[in-house]
């Protein structure tokens, strides 16, 4: 895939912004939408014109996409952080350059953005989300899962995050930072969750099996493969 | 819900090979899903059969093929948009100069949302207006 997107700039934004669903962190010619490549535009204008007419229901439609959620680049994401866990070099390489060292697996595409991946550690939650719902590292994670669309996500996670972790079942402890990646027209993120417990003896593809997407957005950890995740 | 329950395994032979594992169809990208949605859709409806619909992607294929394009499934799911063009335009139920305008204005919409606010087309009741015209109602 092509990629001319290579600014050089690193954005290190991110521990703080998102608390102001801004628009004051990008002041350049980025701060409006990609436009997509003439394929998506004339699947997104058969829609429109279709549903406007009346001859398809916009609501049937996201019924079906929503079934394939998981069915648009499903696994490489999981591949990316398997690797991670077993490669200390890969490992390094990501968190350095996350869209290179993703590059490695041939997963880059759709609109060119920045990959930044962003570790968790003992002390250190990571959660992404995004105020716009097309902004989601679909090559990597597939399609966007409903409620990271709906605004009640959007909205609260960067105000109130804990509580809804919470919700997603997963309680962080209140000596963990928990931070909020709010993703840009430039770059997307991708949670590097941490490796769980009893996994030492696993191999790479064994491992890939554990990670799921929910994990790499960072509404849930890691269960170890016991099924004792707590 | 799973990835199969809006068609059956039969349905799915009905078309050309397409890019799938053993629960269904397998997308590289968004706009190849709602390609997908798409034309299951509008046959659901009854805007055209399956039979009518695999058809017509086979013929797509096939002048793919003629032209000389690699039949190696890259360019699967652009066959497909390219086919789905082709029967809304036959079937009445939209027509060339309507899509190619609403392509233009989604593309106008992507150029002049700032980031952070949803892409949304505005749209009148007959037509898709022109991106040099668009206003907010």
């Amino acid at each position: 895939m092509d990629h001319t997107h290579d600014h050089g700039h690193d954005h290190t934004h991110g521990h703080d912004h998102g608390h102001d669903h801004g628009h004051d962190h990008h002041h350049h010619d980025h701060d409006h939408q990609v436009v997509p490549d003439d394929i998506a535009l004339r699947v997104k204008a058969l829609e429109s014109v279709l549903v406007e007419k009346e001859m398809v229901d916009a609501a049937a439609l996201d019924e079906i996409v929503d079934a394939f959620e998981n069915r648009i680049g499903p696994r490489n994401g999981a591949q990316v952080v398997a690797r991670a866990w077993v490669d200390p070099g890969f490992r390094e390489r990501l968190l350095a350059d996350g869209t290179s060292a993703i590059g490695e697996f041939g997963y880059l595409g759709g609109q060119g953005e920045h990959m930044k991946v962003v570790a968790n550690t003992s002390k250190v939650h990571n959660l992404l989300v995004c105020t716009l719902c097309s902004c989601y590292p679909w090559p990597t994670l597939g399609l966007p899962p409903v409620w990271y669309k709906s605004a009640a996500y959007r909205a609260r996670a960067v105000i109130e995050p804990r509580e809804v972790l919470r919700e997603f079942g997963l309680e962080v402890p209140e000596d963990v930072e928990v931070r909020v990646w709010d993703s840009t027209a430039e770059i997307r993120y991708l949670v590097l969750p941490e490796r769980p417990a009893g996994t030492e003896d696993m191999s790479e593809e064994e491992l890939a099996t554990l990670v799921t997407r929910d994990s790499m957005v960072g509404v849930a950890t890691v269960a170890p493969p016991s099924g004792d995740g707590s | 819900m799973t990835a199969s329950s809006h068609f059956g395994p039969d349905r799915l032979a009905a078309l050309p090979p397409l890019p799938r594992d053993e629960d269904g169809p397998v997308f590289e990208e968004p706009w190849q899903a709602q390609a997908f949605a798409l034309a299951v859709t509008l046959s659901q409806r009854g805007h055209f059969s399956w039979t009518t619909w695999a058809r017509t992607l086979a013929d797509e294929l096939a002048a793919a093929g003629a032209r000389g394009e690699p039949d190696d499934g890259s360019r699967y799911y652009h066959h497909w948009v390219a086919a789905l063009e082709r029967l809304v335009v036959e079937r009445g139920l939209g027509d060339a100069s309507a899509l190619a305008e609403c392509r233009d204005a989604w593309a106008d919409a992507y150029r002049h949302t700032p980031h952070g606010e949803p892409v949304e087309l505005v749209s009148t009741q007959s037509h898709m207006p022109r991106a040099s015209d668009r206003k907010r109602r």
